[in-house]
């Protein structure tokens, strides 16, 4: 706060000449005294603010420092220069990509297209999985058995994406005249759901199945381990809030409906509020590894499309301008989840 | 007391046995079928006739591996991250995370913020790209000019895992911290000696979270480690597939494997390491989950 030499002295128009202001040494000696306990208390706890120093600077570094790169969607983009010298370049990169009307514009709005369905049927058909699955393992009254189940459903969450996609692409892939196709390629062309020319020629090259093998192998890979939490959930219901639902004639669904349900209610909207948080945050690695040149027209998000105009290619401005508008939604997106879970029901991430 | 079932709780039961076990099977079989796959002859592999059991068991495809010195480089590599960028990671955490779970430490809403608005905000790829090219030059002039310690350093922090451990540290009851200052404890050694040995399962659990992160990175360890010899397995398994998808023709016309093979037997071999650990250490991961809730 800047303190001018007129704060501390007012005119006393009685006596002719200037007096100290009372109201403003109280503030002055306040606010010095809270100072002066702010020093004191951090030369007493030196070694806590000492811990938390490597902390803050990778965080600093590494966090924050991408942030103020991010100011380049603003300028020209010259690699040579650090983004301060760099010329202000206004909105342009903004308005290329979203009214600019040459192919780049579409292509944008398809990758924030393509962002929005991918998390959205994620969210749509992913989310319940994790829940049913909790309700079934629930279901399994031996210990050994569900064990056994649970530990089985865990383990594709800890494949790196890597060999994740390596494994789905190995499965699905085209054949050729040396070799067949994948082996689930063979399965769905031989049970009929696909025609053989389709999966012959590769799943992976088709835009029309890129979403579904997308949301098949994120379930596979994570409603298993996201079961965790609600089962938790789950167990910790009362066996007598179930027997009391039974004396009263309850069926299996009406406890579904009265007794489960609401009892780990909380936690579906902690998880939902964490999903619709991350709606615009695909896992860009996932997609950069499946995708093709084929698929653009299904696959392209807008991170792998900052991508290949910005580290493949050299348009980093236009690429920084098109991450940005990306995560600024998303981060609307989780605030808003958040206030709306907050209002209507006590529970809240933040 | 055993209770007669209903018919509704009956159908219920062997529908939750059914579908488990489908789903458990299809979470098994990739596996079980890339291991087939690694271990099978040239013609049951390249015709389909590989259902589930090898078949004409061969163990060239490994053998290949094996004699390749950069499938070994890539594994040493791949170690050293892991080991030194866990080792890292958990430092900064536990130390961040005491100092944020004490009441008398001024600022303390500011420090959350900070931690947490990583998770809301992320300046995206390229920005983050352009940051590590700078930072990449400014440990070059101190001279560290090898790219996997820049890895080490700058990957891999994430604020999620700070929280789980200032939650578990905020749950040690202050009587503990008081009677050990009392006899004249400093604050390393209350972190030491009481935080520590009573949060160990919750440190065992974000350690595991880092070790796995970084087992399994990827994108950042290619775009940031410039020298082939310095990439970890999962760059190196990338790069094979991608020279498997444009050439079709890993094996030689006269091997006793097929191409199918040879990477199949590379999935093999990361994943291995994380299926002879697993099981002693899935029992933390399913803790991790549980321990929800982040407060500011």
């Amino acid at each position: 706060m800047a303190v001018k030499a007129t704060d501390f002295l007012i005119w006393d128009a009685a006596e002719g000449a200037y007096r100290e202001n009372p109201e403003q040494i109280v503030r002055d000696d306040v606010e010095k005294h809270h100072w002066r306990h702010v020093g004191e208390t951090i030369i007493k706890d030196w070694r806590l603010y000492v811990m938390l120093i490597p902390m803050l600077l990778v965080f600093l570094f590494w966090r924050y420092l991408p942030m103020y790169e991010l100011l380049g969607c603003f300028k020209v983009s010259d690699e040579v220069k650090p983004v301060a010298e760099q010329y202000f370049s206004g909105f342009s990169y903004f308005k290329t990509l979203l009214v600019g009307g040459t192919g780049l514009s579409g292509e944008f709005w398809r990758a924030m297209r393509n962002t929005f369905l991918l998390s959205f049927y994620g969210l749509l058909f992913g989310f319940p999985m994790p829940i049913i699955l909790a309700l079934f393992f629930n279901e399994i009254r031996s210990n050994i058995v569900r064990s056994t189940f649970q530990v089985v459903s865990y383990l594709p969450k800890f494949m790196s994406t890597v060999v994740m996609t390596s494994l789905v692409t190995m499965l699905v892939k085209q054949g050729s005249l040396t070799s067949g196709m994948g082996i689930i390629s063979q399965f769905l062309s031989s049970i009929g759901l696909i025609s053989y020319d389709v999966a012959n020629a590769g799943l992976l090259n088709n835009p029309n199945f890129f979403r579904a093998i997308y949301l098949i192998s994120g379930i596979w890979e994570s409603a298993g381990y996201d079961s965790i939490v609600y089962f938790a959930a789950i167990i910790a219901i009362s066996p007598t809030s179930y027997e009391a639902a039974q004396i009263d004639g309850a069926g299996k669904m009406s406890q579904m409906r009265y007794v489960v349900l609401p009892s780990i209610l909380s936690t579906i909207v902690i998880m939902l509020i964490t999903r619709i948080g991350s709606l615009l945050n695909v896992g860009y690695e996932k997609v950069l590894l499946l995708y093709n040149q084929n698929t653009y027209v299904t696959a392209d998000v807008v991170s792998t499309f900052a991508n290949r105009y910005g580290l493949e290619g050299a348009n980093k401005g236009l690429a920084s301008a098109a991450e940005m508008m990306n995560n600024v939604i998303g981060m609307l997106l989780v605030i808003s989840a958040n206030t709306i879970a907050r209002k209507a029901s006590d529970v809240s991430l933040y | 007391m055993k209770r007669k079932l209903e018919t509704s709780e009956l159908i219920f039961k062997i529908l939750s046995y059914t579908l488990l076990l489908i789903f458990s099977l299809a979470c098994l079989y990739p596996f079980l079928y890339a291991i087939s796959a690694s271990v099978s002859g040239r013609t049951a592999v390249d015709y389909n006739q590989v259902i589930l059991f090898p078949k004409d068991v061969q163990f060239n495809a490994f053998g290949r591996m094996f004699n390749d010195n950069m499938f070994w480089n890539s594994y040493s590599n791949t170690l050293f991250l892991t080991f030194y960028g866990t080792v890292w990671s958990l430092f900064i955490s536990i130390l961040g995370a005491y100092a944020l779970s004490k009441k008398r430490l001024l600022f303390r809403r500011f420090f959350n913020f900070f931690l947490v608005f990583t998770m809301l905000f992320s300046a995206g790829i390229v920005p983050q790209y352009l940051n590590y090219l700078d930072t990449k030059s400014v440990f070059n002039a101190i001279g560290i000019t090898d790219d996997k310690w820049l890895v080490v350093i700058a990957m891999g922090m994430a604020a999620m895992n700070i929280i789980l451990l200032r939650n578990a540290f905020e749950g040690v009851p202050s009587e503990i911290e008081e009677a050990a200052i009392v006899d004249g404890a400093t604050e390393f050694q209350v972190l030491r000696k009481v935080y520590l040995p009573m949060c160990g399962s919750t440190i065992a659990t974000v350690a595991l979270f880092f070790a796995i992160s970084r087992w399994n990175g990827y994108f950042w360890a290619r775009q940031m480690i410039s020298n082939s010899n310095e990439h970890p397995l999962q760059v190196f398994i990338r790069l094979k597939l991608e020279e498997y998808t444009d050439s079709e023709a890993m094996a030689g016309w006269n091997e006793v494997y097929a191409s199918d093979s040879v990477i199949y037997a590379l999935i093999v071999c990361s994943i291995v390491p994380i299926l002879v650990i697993y099981p002693f250490i899935q029992k933390y991961f399913a803790k991790g989950t549980n321990v929800g809730g982040v407060k500011e």
